[in-house]
């Protein structure tokens, strides 16, 4: 993770315009996000939202207080790294012939990231970890022409937490 | 029982005790309004001439009251016209709920006549907002929109009603006793260690704001100040928490504050702010204010700690609650060296302002004249700060004033909210000439419904406060802040159906003042002013409280 960062995990109602609320939010005050994922939970009355940020201690603390002021969140986790699970999807698309298509599966093999798709060009791959992982198999790649790329942002779970005490929280409601 | 969804929303309004709203029809809520006009005996509904001064009606409405204030607008236009009114009232944590109607469902996102998406546009302004999908959700929407408005930290609520489900016929329950909202308990750990930082500071100053207006803490205050020993200066909103004549009365602090209560904060060991958020115009510089102190902050909204300036400690929770917790915890003291120090600067502050200063004369006439019952409300400028800073005995709830906003505009759809509120008070409103072009047209609202407001208009002919700020900071190039307008108050005020005066002096103002008291229709009376009074003291924006301007020319 990079110094001044955090990743937050939002327990949101499961409700039309929820996610403008918090991207409003984030605009009005000028928090910077780095990445935000929107997710179905187990409860199809809750929307999980992971959110990492930017910023200062002072500005990191005001992210979470003003989030947690949403009528709309029910929860804010602040995701402890090393109590958490965090991961990250990657499709990337590289320029691929006869040349080098072997030397591109190999890192790939390395990586133990998939092949998706495979063209007379190009070859297209998958890979899921964190995102350490995801940086350095896009740096090891970067020496090939790289046509196209997206990464999901960070999606995460606290680790082996008590998961019954946790929901029944959230069904009290609010933060 | 099946009931259209207009008569579900008449009904909730019955339910929470809504006698009074404001509002303006239009194509979307012609239902609503066909609903109110079959309950007229039970809710009276006053039209104002614009949305924006029906929104400042409820603002005004709940300030004087602390009830929640209730406006209604149409569709489209209708609904824009409230957004200055709703951010007022956002920025001050004003109780609102505003209800605008909206197209049919099948023809909203079609870009239809009059439809915009006042959700999206209120979002930052409002508390929470709603868009009722289904007449079934109405009934409880609205009654949590009530709750809302009034939880924890208070402030508007919208709530946008698409004009098929106001049509739409559903089954109506009506409502489970609704438990009012409950204050969350108190830190004791928090609150110690609260009370050891007030009883080792040796140099203690309080800072008050809206928080204590709004939890009605003013008396739990004035005795821990006395008990503790500690003098207080208050923001804009909490003007009347501390009796004029107290003598730990700092008088206002930051931008245009005193003297006397910028270097008190300057040279505090514990700066103790309550219900106040340390806002720009009150810090002005987030680094350097009170650099001296160890900063605790007493607030009912957890994000406003630590937000603007760094503090040493907060406690969370309700004023009223907390000053009452603490009062026993804290030891009697009297700071005498400190209370000493601060006496020199309220003697020399005493000097500053000659008695005959035009606006100081007014006001201060006024205040004589319209006795401690009497309800201020101002516009935005210079006779709003004057209007503070003269303007004496007044209590919370007494003096309605757009704070953090600034809404030029303001104080004429307050006061007649506030008059609707509390009819048999005196309602004065204090504007300026500037400020009055922008709404005098609900003086016709005024006049309608037989409200007889005092307006008094301080005309310097100038949009004096920019003017004062091009003076001082842009050389005395003075852009677009002269007005040279034709206007004749007396007049426009006849025209309305109003009663207008001119008054040169201060005697023929005290004159027409005490007239207007006895008056049953508004009445405006114009007081022409110099145009280079300017309003002292004055630290420029991000100056440092220690050294405001004195007054010495430019």
């Amino acid at each position: 993770m990079k110094k001044n960062t955090e990743v937050l995990s939002l327990l949101v109602d499961n409700t039309a315009g929820v996610l403008t609320r918090i991207t409003s939010l984030f605009g009005r005050r000028g928090f910077n996000i780095d990445s935000l994922t929107v997710s179905a939970t187990e409860n199809p009355l809750i929307s999980r939202i992971t959110i990492v940020v930017q910023g200062d201690p002072q500005i990191l603390d005001q992210v979470l207080l003003q989030t947690g002021k949403l009528k709309t969140t029910r929860k804010v986790i602040v995701l402890d790294p090393s109590q958490s699970v965090l991961r990250e999807l990657l499709l990337i698309k590289v320029q691929a012939d006869e040349t080098n298509r072997a030397a591109i599966h190999e890192i790939a093999n390395i990586y133990k990231a998939k092949i998706i798709d495979l063209s007379i060009g190009a070859m297209t791959m998958e890979l899921t970890g964190e995102p350490d992982k995801i940086d350095g198999f896009m740096e090891i790649l970067g020496q090939y022409k790289i046509l196209e790329l997206c990464r999901t942002g960070i999606t995460a779970m606290e680790r082996g937490t008590d998961i019954k005490a946790r929901i029944a929280e959230e069904q009290g409601g609010n933060v | 029982m099946l009931l259209r969804g207009a008569e579900i929303f008449v009904r909730v309004l019955l339910e929470q005790g809504v006698d009074t709203l404001f509002g303006y029809p239009g194509g979307a809520v012609l239902d609503l309004y066909d609903a109110l006009y079959e309950h007229r005996q039970e809710i009276c509904h006053i039209l104002t001439s614009h949305e924006q001064g029906a929104a400042h009606a409820a603002d005004g409405y709940a300030r004087a009251t602390g009830k929640t204030g209730v406006v209604l607008a149409t569709s489209g236009p209708g609904a824009t016209n409230l957004t200055t009114g709703i951010a007022a009232a956002f920025m001050d944590s004003v109780p609102m709920v505003a209800i605008t109607g909206n197209v049919s469902r099948p023809l909203i996102g079609k870009d239809s006549f009059q439809e915009v998406y006042i959700a999206g546009i209120t979002l930052p302004i409002t508390k929470h907002n709603y868009i009722v999908q289904d007449a079934a959700e109405l009934a409880g929407i609205l009654r949590e929109a009530f709750y809302y408005a009034q939880e924890g930290r208070k402030g508007p609520v919208l709530v946008d009603i698409p004009r098929d489900v106001m049509q739409q016929v559903v089954e109506y329950e009506p409502p489970q006793k609704a438990a009012d909202p409950t204050p969350a308990p108190l830190s004791l750990q928090d609150l110690k260690t609260a009370a050891t930082m007030i009883n080792q500071a040796k140099r203690p100053m309080i800072y008050c704001g809206g928080g204590i207006v709004a939890s009605g803490a003013e008396q739990a205050l004035t005795e821990l100040m006395h008990k503790a020993g500690i003098p207080a200066a208050w923001t804009l909103m909490a003007m009347g928490a501390i009796d004029t004549d107290d003598p730990l009365n700092l008088g206002l602090i930051g931008m245009h504050g005193t003297q006397t209560a910028n270097w008190t904060a300057a040279d505090a060991d514990l700066l103790i702010a309550v219900g106040a958020r340390f806002s720009d115009r009150v810090a002005l510089n987030f680094g350097t204010f009170a650099q001296n102190a160890k900063k605790l902050q007493i607030d009912v909204d957890p994000s406003e700690i630590n937000k603007n300036v760094a503090v040493d400690h907060r406690v969370i929770g309700d004023a009223k609650q907390v000053l009452e917790a603490l009062l026993p915890m804290v030891y009697k003291k009297e700071h005498k060296v400190w209370r000493r120090q601060i006496e020199t600067y309220m003697t020399e502050e005493a000097a500053l302002v000659p008695e005959n200063f035009p606006p100081r004369q007014i006001l201060k006439c006024i205040s004589d004249l319209a006795g401690p019952e009497a309800i201020y409300t101002t516009d935005v400028g210079q006779h709003q700060i004057w209007a503070v800073q003269y303007v004496e005995h007044v209590r919370p709830r007494q003096f309605l004033t757009s704070g953090g906003l600034g809404a030029m505009g303001y104080g004429y759809g307050a006061a007649i909210g506030a008059k609707c509120a509390c009819p048999d008070r005196p309602v004065i409103h204090i504007t300026g000439d500037g400020s009055f072009h922008m709404n005098m047209v609900e003086a016709a609202t005024a006049v309608t419904y037989g409200l007889p407001i005092i307006t008094v208009i301080l005309n310097n002919r100038a949009l004096g406060m920019v003017r004062q700020q091009q003076e001082w900071f842009y050389q005395g190039r003075y852009s677009a802040t002269e007005l040279e307008r034709k206007t004749d108050y007396v007049r426009v005020a006849e025209g309305f159906g109003a009663r207008g005066y001119r008054c040169t002096d201060i005697e023929s103002f005290r004159q027409a003042f005490a007239e207007a008291l006895r008056s049953d229709v508004p009445v405006w009376i114009e007081c022409p002013i110099d145009r280079d009074l300017d309003v002292l003291p004055m630290v420029p924006a991000e100056g440092m409280t220690a050294e405001p301007c004195k007054g010495e020319e430019p």
